[in-house]
């Protein structure tokens, strides 16, 4: 499948309908700068990827986006947090091998000095029951979004 | 007028000693005076810190955000290799033995140590249970936390890592760890006040070279800890914003 992001970028992924458990007791945690990217993250985001530290660093955290997530979903993301508020949600991630991974994810801005110079993800294990309320609702927005890739995020 | 020191009063009571030693080691090594001011609760702390009582302070990663972004407070040092981790436990015949078997209306013990209980609390997300739909009783330390899982009164118990490992044998073999958390990023930090932001570089200097010297070295044993390592204004900044996520 090919992949296509905001900034032009595409690549092409084989994705496998195969999940990989969140580790109990791990957070998954990373900073990207404002545009997104990569700064800094510990080793349960670089294990639970599947990538090596040295291919995700500098890279867009677009990298982990899974094309079952509707792109309405990292709007609301980004529209939150450019605020200056904190945004939660559950987000299927991609791995590297094309397997994929549930998170709930809490995403909040750096803010210092009175500007936003940031920001930090955090992921923790979600609820089965709140995963499959996702899915159908992530399937019908994509739907209606009427694409498999994300042209807005 | 000394400053007044303080420590989080998560501190296990095995150390208590080792802070009194410590600061009279931060007073001959800095020349300037200090005084111990120790509290039985965190309600009792944060009240001297918001009276400005506060000037050195050994304090639970939770309370840096008010520390830091109310009261002008700067990071000195961390302790070396020593995360605060979490650990939800059990009585050792129940039948339970993941997270995800736990039902909602259960009843958990806990203390009024914040972060644990803040871990504690994020760790029971993925069985859907949160403060709404459990039964939340908090008690005065570790041991009674035990206490009431061993005398079946709660069905499972918030535990810092290492006052649980602290408990005896006797007590930890009828008990049961349902998980433990390893996030490894979140910790206490030694925070300096708006009075001594002037000797600021002479703190974090002695702080971190302290392992060094042989009695530093003992002192800090006395602690509980094997050295402090300096952290930046950012490094503290980020665990606030960690711990905002939480």
């Amino acid at each position: 499948m090919k992949l296509h992001y905001y900034d032009g970028n595409e690549r092409t992924v084989d994705i496998i309908d195969q999940e990989v458990p969140f580790p109990d007791g791990r957070l998954i945690v990373s900073r990207t700068d404002t545009a997104g990217v990569l700064t800094h993250f510990n080793q349960s985001f670089t294990d639970m990827s599947g990538y090596t530290e040295e291919e995700l660093m500098g890279k867009n955290h677009y990298i982990l986006r899974h094309p079952d997530m509707p792109a309405a979903a990292f709007k609301d993301l980004w529209d939150t947090v450019q605020k200056g508020e904190k945004w939660s949600g559950y987000v299927k991630n991609l791995r590297k091998d094309g397997l994929f991974y549930w998170v709930h994810a809490v995403v909040i801005p750096n803010v210092r000095s009175g500007e936003i110079v940031g920001y930090t993800s955090v992921r923790r294990k979600p609820s089965r029951n709140k995963i499959n309320q996702c899915i159908p609702l992530y399937a019908e927005m994509l739907a209606e979004e009427g694409e498999q890739s994300c042209p807005t995020c | 007028m000394p400053y007044v020191l303080t420590v989080s009063p998560d501190f296990t009571p095995k150390h208590i000693a080792g802070w009194y030693i410590f600061n009279t080691w931060l007073q001959r090594q800095s020349d300037m005076g200090f005084h111990v001011e120790l509290y039985n609760s965190f309600n009792k702390q944060r009240e001297a810190i918001a009276d400005n009582k506060i000037d050195l302070i050994y304090a639970n990663p939770y309370d840096a955000a008010m520390l830091v972004r109310e009261k002008g407070f700067k990071a000195l040092a961390a302790p070396l290799a020593k995360a605060d981790e979490a650990i939800i436990a059990c009585n050792g015949e129940a039948k339970i033995s993941a997270i995800e078997d736990l039902k909602p209306d259960l009843k958990i013990v806990t203390t009024d140590d914040p972060d644990v209980h803040l871990m504690g609390m994020m760790m029971l997300e993925s069985a859907d249970l949160d403060k709404d739909n459990t039964n939340i009783e908090e008690v005065d330390g570790y041991v009674l936390v035990a206490k009431k899982l061993l005398q079946q009164q709660a069905d499972i118990g918030f535990f810092l890592k290492d006052a649980y490992h602290d408990l005896s044998r006797l007590i930890k073999d009828d008990l049961k760890i349902l998980i433990t958390s390893e996030i490894f990023v979140i910790r206490h930090i030694l925070l300096a006040g708006p009075e001594l932001q002037q000797h600021h570089q002479q703190l974090q200097s002695l702080l971190v070279n302290m392992h060094n010297d042989p009695k530093g070295a003992s002192v800090l044993d006395s602690m509980g800890l094997k050295g402090w390592e300096k952290q930046t204004q950012e490094d503290t900044e980020f665990m606030i914003d960690l711990m905002d996520t939480l």
